[in-house]
């Protein structure tokens, strides 16, 4: 098993949001965390990545065997652990490329693997941004500054694709998109989809598992999975919408 | 010591020394009525508006050896120098003109760069320096200038021609080896439609506590344009005190970058006057410091006349226990409609030790006009932060990265591709990685 959720409560600012998760993820699959708004999905996302505005109260988070909760938000990139932001951050003055290739040769001397100069990274980079359809214009640009919507979430997944994790949380990767750049994010996931990975996909809707069909979906309300099943399951929120799932919570 | 003292036996021992052979008369009286000030005002202290963040106790106590010129080690200087770099270089050594270091030979015909003490005696360059010499700083009002003035005999005449564009930068380099007060001066006269840079660089060979107290004169004529970088990287005991001066007649550009990292005390006063319309002035700067350093700007922009344009962009940043002052005024006089003034001072404090005391002063006395000032002191943003650690950086790589994102903007100004790379080096003294990607 890649990670194992056990009676995660953990909140933010002394108030718990998770009341007591369970989660099992193995190698290779897709998990939809679905849920209506303050149903604590985000919170799941960002106690994995390790925000340190989020306090975990009680129970752990098995991660290759490990406890997540050992790690320091960078080692736990390190090890493999990728979140895609709900609201990529700006950082002016740094530019995509510098900060591409910095967080890429960090984890490759943490694995002891060779690291790249600035010529190789930049042809890794061309290759890996063709996944989300990005020209190189953006290499120069700092990074995520004066992006649209669009291009901020695209660029997170390009992240993922330098990146390589082996358990990728993406964090509301839909929301704000148009169709035309959906499209694009989505394509871009299920490319780098693999046996090796595992991705939760943490989405309020049930549009974006249109492009990319999870293997589970995990109904997510007042801090507790109240419903588990298959693809269908999303398809079925759709048409019943969540109140159906809150009265099962109560 | 008392001060006073201290003037009788350093300063004012060295001033009777190097007097009796001064010519011109002019400026024998010039520096004799500097010396009169510098012995009556002495060093400003924290009672003055503008000295009161600045306390120059321990450059008073000091007793520097003054023009000390015997064993400068050449070869150590000259490495302090790019190689590549394509530029017309003019190296001061202690204070001291030295010709073996300095090399002038891509300066085209309307360029010239002269000895100040030999251009005041010059047939053709005499009279130009005489009539722009100390008419923008004021020798009686400020002690530092007086003391400046008083001393004053090493230095540069910079003159460029009528419609002169001097391609190849002129680099002027103070370059201090071993414990020693100086005294340089520059005049730059940039006559009409002509075009220069100039690099203003303070160096040392090694970490010897010394003074360096040099003024910077410059006057554009009309569509005159000079770039000016400066940059100082004085040592960490050094004590810095400069003053730029930039007269801009119409239609002039003045751009300039002032980059601070050195110096155990550090001030730089950067005045820039507006003489006639249509000028435009962009002064910047980044001051780095950390361990005590202290680092003090104070910048004084007037709109005398009308539809001048003015930016200023400081940004700082401040680590350990060093502090840093920045005040920057304004002015914009009652006639001067249609001035466009920004001015903006960032900082970031990267300790909880550090100190800023940020004053932007805006003094408008006409309605149609466009300014806006600013000023922030803050720390590096939390959620930045943790962006670059979910990517796998390490602590101190991401606050390093984020530091240098700060100060980009600043850096990036800078065309000179050495100097850059030196810059790009000391704000990142701690990042090991190369980012040039």
């Amino acid at each position: 098993m890649l990670l194992e959720v056990k009676n995660l409560h953990a909140g933010i600012d002394g108030k718990a949001i998770l009341k007591g998760l369970n989660l099992q993820i193995n190698k290779g699959e897709v998990h939809a965390i679905m849920g209506p708004n303050g149903s604590g999905k985000s919170t799941l996302a960002k106690v994995i990545a390790g925000h340190p505005s989020y306090e975990v109260m009680e129970g752990e988070i098995i991660y290759e065997g490990k406890n997540l909760f050992d790690l320091e938000p960078d080692e736990r990139a390190r090890e493999g652990v990728f979140l895609a932001f709900q609201y990529p951050v700006e950082v002016p003055g740094v530019s995509n490329s510098q900060f591409l290739r910095l967080a890429y040769n960090e984890k490759m001397k943490h694995l002891g693997q060779e690291e790249l100069d600035p010529l190789e990274f930049n042809d890794y980079l061309k290759e890996k941004a063709k996944v989300v359809e990005m020209d190189s214009s953006f290499f120069k640009r700092s990074v995520n500054e004066g992006f649209s919507g669009g291009e901020k979430k695209r660029n997170e997944i390009l992240q993922m694709a330098v990146l390589e994790p082996k358990l990728a949380v993406l964090d509301e990767t839909d929301s704000g998109l148009d169709i035309d750049a959906l499209r694009i994010v989505a394509a871009g996931i299920n490319k780098l989809r693999d046996s090796e990975k595992a991705i939760i996909l943490v989405t309020h809707y049930q549009r974006l598992l249109n492009y990319i069909e999870p293997d589970f979906v995990h109904v997510l309300a007042n801090g507790k999975i109240v419903k588990e099943g298959g693809k269908e399951l999303a398809l079925e929120l759709e048409e019943k919408g969540y109140d159906w799932v809150k009265a099962a919570a109560k | 010591m008392t001060e006073g003292l201290v003037k009788e036996t350093i300063y004012g021992n060295f001033f009777k020394e190097t007097l009796s052979n001064i010519q011109p008369e002019w400026l024998k009286d010039l520096r004799e009525k500097s010396f009169a000030v510098f012995t009556a005002k002495g060093f400003p202290t924290l009672k003055d508006e503008d000295w009161k963040y600045t306390n120059l106790a321990q450059l008073v106590r000091e007793q520097f050896t003054i023009r000390k010129n015997e064993n400068i080690d050449a070869k150590k200087i000259s490495q302090l120098f790019s190689e590549t770099e394509n530029e017309n270089r003019v190296v001061f050594a202690n204070g001291i003109f030295n010709a073996e270091l300095t090399n002038i030979s891509d300066l085209p015909e309307g360029a010239r760069v002269l000895n100040l003490g030999e251009a005041v005696e010059d047939e053709t360059f005499g009279v130009t320096v005489r009539e722009h010499l100390g008419k923008f700083v004021n020798a009686e009002t400020n002690g530092f200038t007086a003391l400046n003035t008083a001393f004053l005999n090493e230095g540069v005449f910079i003159f460029i021609a009528k419609n002169t564009r001097v391609e190849t930068p002129i680099h002027i380099a103070f370059v201090a080896d071993g414990e020693a007060a100086s005294f340089p001066r520059v005049l730059v006269v940039a006559e009409r439609g002509s075009e220069v840079t100039l690099i203003e660089s303070y160096l040392r060979t090694g970490e010897a506590k010394y003074f360096t107290n040099s003024i910077i004169e410059i006057v554009l004529a009309d569509d005159a344009k000079l770039k000016h970088t400066r940059v100082q990287r004085e040592s960490h005991a050094a004590f810095h005190v400069t003053t730029t001066a930039a007269s801009l007649n119409r239609a002039s550009v003045y751009d300039s970058t002032n980059i601070t990292l050195g110096a155990r005390l550090s001030r730089h006063d950067i005045n820039v006057k507006f003489n006639a319309e249509g000028a435009e002035a962009f002064v910047d700067g980044l001051y780095l410091v950390s361990e005590e350093q202290h680092a003090d700007t104070h910048s004084v922009i007037d709109h005398a006349v009308p539809n001048c344009v003015s930016h200023q962009n400081y940004k700082g940043i401040v680590d350990e226990k060093a502090r840093a002052v920045f005040n920057g005024k304004v002015f914009v006089r009652e006639n001067a409609s249609g001035t466009d003034a920004q001015q903006s001072n960032k900082n970031l404090l990267l300790s909880n030790d550090a100190r800023v005391d940020t004053k932007p002063q805006l003094e408008i006395f006409n309605d149609d006009v466009k300014c806006a000032h600013g000023a922030t002191v803050g720390q590096l943003e939390e959620e930045e932060l943790f962006y670059l650690l979910s990517r796998g950086l390490n602590e101190d790589l991401a606050r390093n990265l984020l530091t240098y994102g700060f100060a980009e903007e600043i850096i990036n100004k800078i065309e000179i591709e050495s100097i850059k790379k030196q810059l790009d080096e000391a704000v990142l003294n701690r990042l090991h990685a190369n980012l040039e990607a």
